[in-house]
């Protein structure tokens, strides 16, 4: 049995991909923590673990709704916004009633995920009927509602339950004793910092694996079909209406688990700081990971969260940089000169090249 | 008196952003991309006016001037550099770099004229009316901005119907390869359009400014996207709709802003929106396409 299982080579073409990309990832996680215990790893690079774990979780969900739906979406960070402020309120609540930190974190993911969910579902059904920039721009549009809103939201907790308001924090009326949880523009302050290394790891390789399956399944083959030609997926019997807001759905979820890992390594989460920057700079990670490709995009966020960090010594130059190198990173992928350029000077030809002329230097001798 | 003078200061912002709103709409027409940096031209338009007049001490209209000439060679020099390669690639790659080049742009004026916001002297030199025995009040800025929009919108309409440029504009933007065929370069046209476009934005600068005098390296980038909203608003692609859709959102900006919450203002705009959105997914004046299988 088990020598068959070893037997990689009899496995299928994606099993072994897939193996091969959650085992590189807790390679690297093996490495990190290593680096850690050993105190080779500088604290900037430690304070960015997490971090790179919700932009991978981020960067993967929103290549279900780019790459693999094919829609652009401007307001993915809205959904992590939902997710940041559900999850994080819920451990508010709960710090007091529930000390188990692993049951509490656990059920603070699933709902966060439940409550962006949601919200997928919702902008699933509404924009069944609109279609590329008009789709992108109703994204952004929510998105930017999600995080104005919740920037004057204020909700406060007694004996008597729950309150609501959008004014301030006296109009909620609270009891003697009562708690404000939400602080409109100040956020939600003081959440436990229960989101570790591993917790994030473990998570984005779940997330991985969720989409990889659905990629792989019937419903991932109906969703691809429906991008690339939405008619001819229509006319096959492939009901559009139901695979839109099913990717829709678990892609927000999803950015809602980041959410959570959000609001549990930073303890402070403020809506201001999911705007419509963060969107983009998600999808700059698929864009740049390749749409479509899971690995490309967990890549790209890993590189694309560490670089900027790494830049800090040219200080004000350091988004300057950025900038530059994203579009020369683009021109460089893109413009017909390159990719000509890029033919002719591949390395697997090189290679070839070499070896050809060391056969026929063999067969000449 | 209070609800005519917000509906005239939001027609005037309106106007603000249909002038934003023709270049997105335009470029977006001919070149089939949305070009994410267009208001970042926007706030270099406003530095250049306000580095003239701070340092130089230039007449203000002669400051405009050359800013609309700088920010039409800031135009061509993009396209040129960071859009033309990309002629081929698929359409996220082009907003990618247009997302890029945004960046850029914003942070080159962080680097020369600091993070510190600026506060902008109005260039319009029209004083101020009074209506009503004084209960009414009308800017200056407002007084030039809503006419000089319909100026600009009658001559752009004009210049693409009639002159020879424009209907190659028409042209491209329905088929490019027939376009090539029938002896247009599609090069120059779509340079002619940004450099259309960034002009517009120039002048946009001008007006917008002088109303809203906070002047950062980022205080071009909500007026961008809320044109974009106006562009798609109205139905993308089509100039009337710019300007309906553009006139439209500043008149329920300001009027939510007004009577219902400060805040929230943004959160209405876009409200709208998708409501709009959802009963003509094509926008006010957009023209439905049928897929042909």
């Amino acid at each position: 049995m088990t020598t068959q299982f070893l037997n990689i080579k009899k496995l299928n073409k994606s099993t072994r991909y897939n193996i091969v990309t959650v085992g590189s990832i807790l390679i690297a996680y093996a490495i990190c923590m290593y680096m850690i215990n050993a105190g080779n790893m500088s604290n900037l690079l430690q304070n960015l673990l997490v971090a790179m774990c919700y932009y991978g979780i981020m960067a993967v969900s929103l290549n279900l709704t780019v790459g693999i739906l094919g829609q652009l979406s401007l307001g993915h960070a809205g959904f992590m916004c939902i997710g940041a402020f559900t999850g994080a309120f819920f451990s508010k609540i709960m710090i007091n009633t529930m000390d188990n930190v692993i049951i509490r974190f656990t059920l603070a993911i699933l709902i966060g995920a439940a409550m962006a969910g949601l919200f997928g579902v919702i902008i699933g059904i509404v924009v069944l009927r609109l279609r590329g920039d008009y789709l992108a721009i109703v994204t952004l549009a929510f998105g930017e509602i999600i995080k104005n809103v919740l920037n004057v939201l204020y909700i406060g907790y007694d004996s008597r339950g729950i309150h609501f308001s959008m004014k301030d924090t006296a109009s909620l009326n609270l009891e003697e004793g009562g708690m404000v949880i939400v602080k409109g523009a100040q956020g939600i302050s003081g959440t436990p910092r229960n989101a570790t290394f591993t917790i994030g790891v473990a998570l984005l390789i779940i997330t991985y694996l969720i989409i990889v399956n659905l990629v792989n399944s019937r419903s991932g083959r109906a969703i691809m079909a429906i991008r690339d030609n939405h008619i001819a997926a229509e006319s096959v019997g492939i009901d559009i209406t139901k695979y839109k807001i099913l990717a829709f759905s678990i892609s927000a979820a999803l950015a809602g688990v980041a959410g959570v890992l959000y609001s549990h390594n930073i303890a402070t989460v403020q809506s201001t700081k999911f705007g419509y920057n963060t969107s983009i700079l998600i999808l700059v990670f698929v864009v740049l990971g390749g749409m479509g490709n899971l690995r490309g995009s967990m890549i790209a966020a890993i590189l694309l969260t560490v670089l900027p960090e790494y830049l800090r010594f040219m200080r004000d130059y350091r988004m300057l940089i950025y900038a530059i190198v994203l579009i020369v990173m683009m021109i460089f992928n893109w413009a017909p000169i390159f990719i000509n350029w890029r033919k002719n000077h591949s390395l697997k030809d090189a290679f070839n090249n070499i070896l050809k002329k060391i056969v026929k230097a063999k067969k000449e001798a | 008196m209070s609800f005519i003078t917000y509906l005239l200061n939001g027609i005037s912002l309106g106007s603000v952003y249909s002038i934003i709103a023709l270049g997105y709409t335009m470029v977006y027409g001919i070149a089939k991309m949305l070009n994410f940096a267009h208001g970042d031209v926007i706030m270099i338009g406003g530095y250049i006016i306000f580095t003239i007049m701070s340092t130089v001490g230039l007449n203000p209209i002669l400051a405009v001037l050359i800013s609309i000439i700088l920010c039409t060679l800031l135009g061509i020099t993009i396209e040129r550099i960071a859009y033309k390669p990309l002629r081929r690639a698929p359409s996220l790659a082009v907003l990618i770099t247009a997302i890029g080049v945004s960046y850029l742009l914003q942070n080159l004026a962080l680097l020369i004229f600091g993070a510190e916001a600026k506060s902008f002297t109005s260039v319009i030199p029209v004083k101020p009316i009074s209506l009503a025995g004084g209960r009414l009040t009308i800017s200056g800025e407002t007084l030039i901005t809503i006419p000089l929009c319909v100026l600009i919108m009658t001559v752009l309409t004009i210049f693409i119907k009639k002159s020879k440029t424009g209907r190659g504009m028409i042209a491209v933007s329905e088929d490019k390869e027939a376009a090539v065929l029938m002896g247009i370069n599609v090069n120059k046209t779509i340079a002619i359009t940004f450099a259309i476009g960034s002009a517009l934005a120039a002048v946009a600068s001008a007006l917008m400014f002088s109303t809203y005098t906070n002047l950062s390296s980022t205080s071009g980038a909500m007026p961008g996207i809320k044109a974009f909203v106006a562009a798609v608003f109205g139905g993308i692609g089509s100039i009337p709709g710019a300007m309906i859709g553009g006139i439209l959102l500043g008149v329920i900006e300001i009027l939510s802003r007004a009577y219902i919450s400060t805040q929230l203002g943004d959160a209405i705009v876009f409200l709208i929106l998708i409501i709009v959105l959802l009963v003509k997914p094509t926008g006010i004046l957009g023209k439905k396409i049928q897929e042909k299988v």
